[in-house]
């Protein structure tokens, strides 16, 4: 009643001193803390922060999976796992550390950090966000529920027909896989649409397009990947499960299906998905550097533009993942050429961080400590992807260890060593206190030397004859110790993440205040306070340079003339952030949750019957309808 | 007699390739040997790279330019000067991944350039084994056998590659890249061994439950101990005289064995699993798991499921007479 009434006063924040600001602004954006608030809550910081610590857990589970693995590598012949047990547990590592950490965790600081980045008060669709969390969580839980009940897929993450088809695998082990692939693709498709449109419409104004932070440029070009990339295996995973269910013969050969054209549309999907990993990092390395160097990274413009050249050439070498399945030789070769390619854009990204590191006088904290690695792991990774390029060379390595060494290093050097970075690097932001440097140090460390003793020796193993995805190896093969090594490696990583998690815990509780802006870094999520308030920013600043808190060393300028009795934010033009309208952001609603249950249901049960979409879509139209249905809010009456 | 011989002679070989068999860097052939000449090179190019760039990076990280008391500040001159190496660098990792695609192009020319092949094996994959055909222009001399495939050395050999069940990958490092058998399409690889060996290889493609243990051998024989071979192989199995082995047969035939396997010469004629008409002229036996042994065949014979668990061949309840019969049948396929 007191918001209708404060809305047709219609109260902006020009006039008003700090203390009335503030609390009006927070009884607008505030999340409530009843149950029901909570589960209804839109801010993208509690969406980011929930969206954070899943992804999180979910790397807990798949890391486990991976110790077990190597335990039972250790030895030849060793009896710890069977194979039923090794083929689910690196089905559901695979699946888990891509789909279920990956990608969601690269989307989660982008929900959290592009809106403050970019100077507005919630993400674009900020229902929408809400729901992509819920649908995430529930396919992760639904994929581990199906694995501690006995029917966790076997067929590896890329599920090739005809193993996962019907005949080769009766039960119900590759559906789970199929819609748990369904579940995660809504969810990622759902936040590429709130970033793009974040980025695009809700900057600040006089954030032009090159004064935008590489973080959400990397972010952005990744949402578009997600969006020409997903649909491919959202196709795949949908005809897979048509074969399956209802006996249709998409990938059969007997029936004049082709099993060849699933690698084709997976791998389509597939070879972007690398990428949509691996550009957020990017991002964080640019970000971690620019405030670590004290400088701003050198060459914006060039890095910004490989961002997308390797945007646009990751959708030019799902072939590379082909090239013993006997494609026409010529035909591979220009695929060749086009992986070999990649490392050019790739390479200039590096050049350009090395040339900021040159001009500078580096701050060795824990997150360039992370960016260090990643430059010493990385590299290594996209050397050996050249190797691997060649057709001739990868007819020896394709589907050996030495392909496993190679994509950990890319994924692991290129993304999760990123990651931790910018964990230590953000952390602060996120709950206002520091995490330990001591133990930041000791867990770079161990991080650092327990990857490359567990993933170095696997490149020689490869080169020695062993296969990928086997539960055991005999004896006389001569693989013992090498795979010993690597067993010793892969559990010094584990105590690295372990540390993480002590550090975490134990930082959040009593770690040192952080203040608004600790590592004296340049960009506009550091101009508020830590942890950001519910409305992030209570003037929108105005944005006058590339890193505006270096700009402005006194106080920000800001632009005025938002209501604060409303959820409003600025809208602007695409390329010059030029201020249009003002826009109301959508209210706190349980509707994205209820939704995404009923859609959960119907997912679940398609899995069990056809007419589960049928009669699944009645729920699935309630939720959604009460979702969208008119309140009548005061922008409406406007 | 004539398989005693090769049989010594394999036993032979078997002991002097068992040093790094089944190796990528250990090439027996000239494929091999070229692609691992083409993994040193870009093996090289790549690491001198990486190094160069770790030299750059270290130098970069520990010479502690002038602290700046503004990051906007910066110096117009050394910001051309990144630009100079930078552009510098980009141009050289082009001019570095042109050379090294055009080099990739020209191995591959010469790698699967197809050569009138001596002989021609057709090879089916299947969970967890290996059916492998030798094709001749008369069928009675067509010859089948499973997991073992020998070839005639410094000849070129076509291996025409498919597969019923699922995807499958042959790959045998030290004499040639690998190569998919999928299902309802043909692929077909070359390759010569250049020495008389034994050559291990082993399924590369994830194929289900026992694709660990989906081994083979690859036994290159000289010219004439391979025809030798390959004549004893077209024969039928030869009919057991003494009673132990008679018996045997009867309970190949009587039990479950019959419904899988084929040995020629007898009513035993399924295709379902390995061909095992010259079963014990083989040098290994569950897919180059196992050594061929009196005591290995009868582990086998009575638990297979515990030594490859989930593999299609059942546990056939036997009792230990019954057994013995068996396994001196299986013993004298010679």
């Amino acid at each position: 009643m007191s918001t209708q009434a404060a809305a047709q006063e219609d109260v902006r924040d020009t006039h008003l001193d700090d203390a009335e600001l503030h609390a009006r602004l927070t009884r607008t954006w505030r999340t409530g803390t009843s149950l029901i608030e909570r589960l209804s809550s839109v801010d993208h910081k509690v969406v980011g922060r929930r969206y954070i610590l899943t992804a999180f857990f979910f790397l807990c589970l798949g890391g486990l999976s991976a110790v077990a693995m190597r335990l039972q590598l250790a030895r030849p012949e060793a009896k710890l796992l069977g194979p039923d047990l090794y083929n689910q547990l690196f089905t559901m590592h695979g699946t888990t550390m891509m789909f279920l950490f990956a990608v969601p965790v690269m989307e989660a600081f982008a929900v959290y950090f592009v809106p403050l980045m970019v100077g507005t008060r919630n993400i674009a669709f900020p229902r929408l966000n809400a729901f992509s969390y819920w649908i995430f969580l529930f396919g992760g839980l639904f994929l581990w529920v199906s694995f501690l009940l006995k029917v966790g897929p076997d067929v590896g993450w890329f599920a090739y027909v005809p193993l996962s088809g019907p005949e080769f695998s009766p039960g119900k082990r590759a559906d789970v896989w199929a819609q748990m692939i369904t579940f995660t693709e809504i969810s990622a498709l759902a936040v590429a649409i709130e970033i793009i449109v974040t980025v695009f419409k809700q900057r600040a104004p006089g954030m032009t397009l090159d004064r935008i932070p590489l973080f959400v440029w990397a972010m952005l070009v990744t949402s578009f990947l997600i969006i020409f990339a997903m649909p491919a295996v959202m196709v795949a995973s949908t005809m897979l499960i048509l074969d399956r269910l209802v006996g249709t013969h998409f990938f059969n050969p007997a029936e004049g299906g082709d099993s060849l054209l699933w690698q084709h549309l997976f791998w389509f999907f597939g070879h972007p998905e690398v990428y949509i990993i691996f550009i957020p990092a990017t991002g964080m390395v640019s970000a971690i550097i620019a405030a670590f160097a004290r400088r701003p990274v050198f060459g914006y413009l060039p890095l910004v533009l490989s961002l997308i050249a390797v945007g646009f050439l990751s959708f030019g070498l799902w072939v590379h993942h082909m090239f013993v399945t006997g494609l026409p030789q010529l035909g591979s070769a220009f695929f060749t050429a086009s992986s070999m390619l990649i490392a050019v854009p790739n390479g200039l990204q590096i050049f350009c961080w090395v040339a900021t590191l040159w001009d500078s006088r580096p701050v060795f904290k824990t997150p360039l400590l992370f960016v260090i690695g990643f430059f010493f792991i990385f590299i290594i990774g996209g050397m050996s992807g050249v190797m691997v390029a060649s057709v001739p060379i990868d007819t020896q390595v394709h589907d050996t260890y030495f392909v496993v060494a190679h994509f950990h290093y890319v994924l692991i050097g290129g993304a999760v060593f990123p990651l931790l970075g910018a964990v230590y690097f953000w952390f602060p932001k996120i709950t206002g206190r520091m995490l330990s440097e001591r133990l930041g140090k000791w867990n770079f460390s161990l991080a650092f030397v327990g990857f490359n003793v567990a993933f170095f020796p696997m490149h020689i193993l490869g080169l020695q004859g062993m296969p990928r995805r086997v539960y055991t190896y005999l004896p006389e093969m001569g693989w013992g110790s090498l795979n010993l090594l690597s067993s010793a490696g892969a559990l010094v990583l584990f105590t690295s993440f372990v540390l993480l998690l002590v550090n975490v815990i134990l930082s959040a509780r009593r770690g040192p205040t952080a203040g608004e802006n600790p590592w004296d870094a340049g960009t506009l999520e550091w101009a508020t306070t830590s942890p950001p308030l519910p409305y992030n920013f209570s003037r929108i600043p105005f944005v006058t340079h590339r890193e505006p808190l270096w700009d402005n060393r006194d106080s920000l300028p800001v632009i005025t003339g938002l209501s604060v009795d409303t959820r409003e934010t600025v809208s602007g033009t695409l390329t010059e952030a030029f201020p249009e309208i003002r826009e109301n952001s959508p209210e706190p609603s349980i509707w994205p949750l209820l939704a995404a249950i009923a859609v959960a249901g119907t997912f679940l049960g398609s899995i069990f019957t056809p007419w589960a979409v049928v009669w699944g879509s009645i729920p699935v139209a309630i939720t959604l309808t009460c979702w969208f249905w008119p309140k009548g809010t005061p922008e409406d009456e406007k | 007699m004539r398989f005693r011989l090769i049989f010594t002679a394999g036993l032979v070989l078997w002991l002097t390739g068992c040093s790094g068999q089944q190796s990528a860097l250990n090439p027996q052939g000239p494929h091999a040997e070229h692609l691992a000449n083409l993994f040193w090179v870009f093996t090289a190019v790549c690491s001198a790279i990486w190094l160069a760039v770790m030299i750059v990076l270290v130098i970069g990280l520990a010479r502690r330019a002038p602290a700046r008391l503004d990051p906007l500040q910066l110096d117009r001159g050394r910001e051309r000067r990144s630009v100079i190496m930078v552009s510098g660098t980009v141009v050289g990792t082009l001019l570095t991944v042109i050379a090294l695609t055009a080099l990739s192009f020209v191995s591959q020319r010469r790698l699967f350039a197809p050569d009138k092949p001596a002989i021609t094996i057709k090879v089916t994959g299947l969970q967890w084994w290996w059916d492998v055909r030798y094709e001749t222009d008369s069928p009675d001399q067509i010859v089948t056998t499973a997991n073992e495939i020998y070839v005639p050395v410094g000849k070129p050999v076509a291996v025409k590659l498919t597969a019923t069940d699922v995807i499958h990958s042959f790959w045998v490092p030290s004499l040639m890249g690998k190569l998919d058998l999928i299902p309802g399409q043909e692929n077909e690889l070359q390759f010569t061994a250049s020495r008389p060996g034994i050559y291990r290889g082993q399924c590369a493609e994830f194929c289900g439950w026992q694709h660990a243990h989906m081994g083979l051998v690859v036994v290159a024989l000289p010219v004439p101990m391979f025809q030798t071979w390959l004549s004893s192989q077209s024969l039928p199995a030869a009919e057991p005289e003494d009673p132990a082995r008679k018996k045997g047969q009867e309970i190949f035939v009587s039990k479950a064995c019959f419904m899988c396997h084929t040995v020629r010469g007898t009513s035993a004629g399924s295709r379902v699993g390995p061909d095992l008409t010259h079963f014990a002229s083989r040098q290994t036996i569950a897919s180059a798991t196992l050594p061929m042994s009196r005591g290995n065949i009868a582990a086998w014979v009575l638990d297979p499921q515990g030594i490859k668990p989930g593999v299609n061949m059942p546990n056939v309840p036997l009792t230990p007479d019954e057994l013995e019969s068996l396994v001196s049948y299986l013993e004298g396929l010679r």
